[in-house]
């Protein structure tokens, strides 16, 4: 019996020294998915795009964002620059285009699932229901990575809140 | 009892686990490759190969990008002849790049790709390479990895000998294989000898940008210049040409080239000239050439044509130029990584010839010339030989170093590389190549730092390697692992074109700064709209030009009125997109051109001539999203006599 162990412990190790890296790799992946999958199963009927969440940060590089009282202008209108320069191709302030309009965006989400949705798309489309839920109601119609820097996506933020 | 079998059965098992895990171990394999060669240059899917490769295209006028120990090809960089795919030469931005004396050309003959350096090492920034027909040297940025500007090289014809660069970069080389008149002009074909003239070029780098300059030409003999390298490290300062035709024959070369027992290698100290130079030397003699330039912010070349160049007469600088014996017209001339040893590869000659630099000084110090030609004093052959490898094989062509004191020559006729060592002369290794192998490459084989452990020879033959395409087979390279005493071959793998020379680089070098997108903010061509509000249609006469945008998934405007046949529109479209691989293309039905295939952040412009009434559609050719199949629009092509206004429009009903 015990011979039995050693052997089985050989065969272990000689399998994990066959492909080990390839393993890793994969049960890493293999855990990842369902924890992210699994936050919340949705059944309501309400639009992704008037869904209000005030809770879900998304997933993405900002995890905490205080917004200050009151709004900073120049910041606001620095954005309103950015947003036109990278966002109007798909995007107008008070109506739905290609995507949904930025306006009330305040009252629906939070300031990091905004920032979170402007900086990785990819990322959130993966790995955020809403973004997903979004991706769909919008025909499949990928939002772009504009590839701003944190400082510019929350410039956009700002502005958004003068909407 | 029970349990010997268990562990008998336990062991046939790990047997047999061995086996499977590798096979190369495991006693005898099967056909040419064992699996330890397959384990090499198997690079798992997902990973990064080791090196890049950048193989001359031959006769399809571009430089090929592979990497190394897959041979993977990664992508063709256009170069001296027109490629659809990506619009060069189609679009009217890439257009003047291949603009010449002669008008624009659409195609050459590219040779040699060779990487900058710095200090006599690989820096990694730009890879240049020459076209030979009509004669230009192009460089090649590493950061984009697009060609960004091309020099045409005056009173040159067959550029051969090029394009070769010093330790620091500061000079490429050109020269010339064919000597015609200089400057050009009616003669009798008769008169060649003692008339007809070879030019050797030094182009100046700017070490910052890289923009190229032509210095100096060297007015030579009418030889033919046939291969170059520069000086490394002692013999930095000097540049090595091999000739043949000495006997400045004008027809029937095949045999009236080859009656000298000896041809030369002209030794240049290039430093000496540019002292001269810079004192004001050499004469400004007319002439014309086209300089292009490719300018990454407005995404757009402009061609120069330059009306004079330096002209320098190697009688007026004494000292500067000496030619040195070689059997039998010698073809490559290689310097090995110390600057020490100058090998000339006589490719009618059984021996390769070795000449050491220190002997050349020495002889010209002391004076010990055998003669002259044309004013250039000749050294005796004795005087700067280092030594021979004896009888080798057959057609020695190209020599190329591992940085460990062995070099590595190959055999044209009788089809091989030969491993031999500097300094004792003798042969350590030999090994079939498939077949009629012409260069070979070892990544930094040229520099003072070699990266020893790959060999890549380039044949000229492939007949029966690979699966028969009708009469015309690929064309193909073989990787050999050179770290052991014996070389072993790893792997054959098809090129795209004939392969001349190629340059390698380890990937690290080179990969983390290759650029990912163009920024938008940056974009300075005219034709640009940078946000959807700046599209626009705007006639001038019956020229249109349509300023128009992409972003997944849709064209703004994508709807068009007020085009009329006998119209020239232009299509200026610029991609919004600003993030990693999303470039969009675009094609409109009948345009007499290639498609656009825009990276994000750019602007290209195709031009079509509306020649039929109708509502006619246009499309993305790049697959960029789900709605791909929805990006596409229509322009409204109206009578000549029509007085349809201009308007345009995106998401209108």
């Amino acid at each position: 019996m015990k011979t039995l162990k050693t052997l089985s412990l050989f065969f272990a190790l000689l399998i994990f020294s066959c492909g080990s890296e390839e393993t890793k790799k994969e049960s890493s992946k293999v855990k990842l998915k369902p924890t992210e999958k699994k936050v919340e199963a949705k059944t309501t009927t309400t639009k992704a795009s008037e869904t209000i969440d005030l809770t879900n940060k998304g997933v993405g590089p900002i995890s905490t964002l205080e917004l200050p009282e009151t709004i900073d202008q120049a910041m606001a209108t620095q954005g309103a620059e950015i947003y036109k320069k990278m966002c109007t191709a798909c995007h107008k302030a008070d109506k739905k285009f290609i995507g949904p309009a930025p306006k009330g965006i305040m009252e629906r989400r939070t300031p990091e699932w905004i920032m979170n949705i402007i900086l990785d798309p990819e990322g959130m489309v993966k790995n955020d229901h809403l973004a997903k839920a979004l991706l769909i109601e919008f025909n499949g119609s990928p939002m772009a990575n504009q590839n701003l820097t944190q400082e510019e996506a929350r410039a956009v933020l700002e502005y958004f809140r003068t909407l | 009892m029970k349990n010997i079998i268990k562990i008998s059965i336990g062991f046939l098992m790990v047997m047999i686990a061995f086996t499977s895990c590798n096979n190369g171990n495991s006693s005898q394999s099967n056909g040419a490759l064992s699996s330890s060669a397959a384990e090499k240059v198997y690079v798992a899917p997902g990973e990064h190969d080791e090196f890049y490769a950048f193989v001359s295209g031959g006769f399809s006028g571009q430089l090929a990008v592979y990497g190394l120990p897959s041979g993977r090809l990664f992508k063709v960089i256009p170069v001296f002849s027109v490629d659809a795919e990506k619009a060069w030469g189609f679009n009217e931005e890439t257009k003047p790049m291949l603009n010449t004396s002669h008008g624009f050309i659409p195609w050459d003959d590219s040779h040699h790709p060779d990487i900058s350096q710095t200090n006599g090492e690989l820096d990694g920034r730009w890879v240049f390479i020459n076209g030979n027909n009509t004669p230009r040297i192009a460089k090649i940025d590493l950061t984009t990895f697009e060609t960004t500007e091309i020099i045409e090289i005056p009173n040159t014809a067959g550029n051969h000998s090029s394009s070769y660069v010093t330790d620091n970069t500061e000079y490429v080389i050109a020269g010339t294989r064919f000597s015609v008149p200089v400057p050009q002009r009616d003669m009798s074909i008769k008169e060649y000898k003692g008339n007809f003239k070879g030019t050797l070029s030094f182009i100046k780098v700017d070490p910052e940008d890289g923009g190229m300059e032509i210095k100096f030409q060297l007015l030579m003999p009418g030889f033919d210049y046939d291969k170059a390298h520069p000086g490394r490290g002692k013999s930095h300062g000097w540049f090595f040409y091999t000739t043949y035709n000495t006997e400045e024959a004008h027809t029937l070369l095949e045999v009236n080239a080859s009656q000298n027992d000896k041809d030369f290698i002209a030794a240049v100290n290039w430093k000496k000239i540019e002292e001269y130079v810079n004192n004001g030397g050499g004469k400004m003699m007319p002439t014309n050439y086209a300089h292009n330039v490719y300018d990454d912010k407005t995404h757009s070349a402009t061609s120069t044509m330059i009306k004079e160049v330096l002209m320098v007469d190697p009688a007026e600088v004494p000292g500067a130029v000496y030619f040195l014996p070689t059997p039998k017209s010698p073809h490559g001339c290689d310097v090995d990584p110390t600057g020490e040893y100058i090998v000339g590869s006589g490719k009618l000659s059984a021996n390769v010839t070795v000449h050491s630099f220190t002997k050349m000084l020495d002889a010209i110090e002391n004076e010990k010339f055998a003669g002259k030609a044309y004013g250039i004093p000749i050294l005796n052959f004795e005087d700067v030989l280092a030594g021979s490898v004896e009888q080798p094989g057959l057609g020695p062509l190209h020599t190329e170093f591992d940085g460990k004191g062995n070099a590595y020559t190959t055999f044209f006729i009788s089809s091989e590389v030969v491993k031999w060592k500097l300094g004792t002369w003798e042969v350590l290794d030999r090994k079939p190549t498939y077949y009629s192998v012409g260069h070979l490459m070892i990544p930094g084989g040229n520099s003072q730092k070699p990266f020893g452990k790959y060999l890549l020879a380039m044949n000229k033959i492939t007949k029966d390697r690979y699966l028969p395409t009708g009469p015309e087979v690929t064309q193909s390279a073989q990787l050999y692992d050179i770290t052991g005493d014996k070389m072993e071959l790893l792997l054959d793998f098809p090129t795209v074109g004939e392969p001349h020379y190629a340059a390698g680089i380890p990937a690290d070098l080179i990969k983390s700064k290759s650029k990912k997108l163009f920024n938008l903010e940056e974009n300075e061509h005219p034709y640009a709209a940078k946000t959807p509000s700046e599209t626009k249609v705007v006639r001038t006469g019956n020229e249109v030009h349509i300023y128009m945008t992409m972003i997944r998934s849709h064209f703004a405007p994508d709807n068009i009125e007020g085009v009329k046949v006998g119209d020239k529109v232009y299509f200026h479209v610029t991609n919004l997109e600003q993030d990693y691989d999303v470039p969009h293309g675009v094609a409109m039905i009948g345009a007499q051109t290639s498609e656009l295939l825009i990276m994000p952040g750019q602007t290209e412009t195709f031009v079509w001539y509306p020649k039929q009434v109708g509502v006619w559609p246009f499309y993305c050719t790049d697959f960029c999203s789900a709605l791909h199949q929805e990006m596409q629009g229509y322009v409204r092509v109206s009578p000549k006599s029509s007085n349809i206004e201009l308007s345009w429009s995106l998401g209108e009903d």
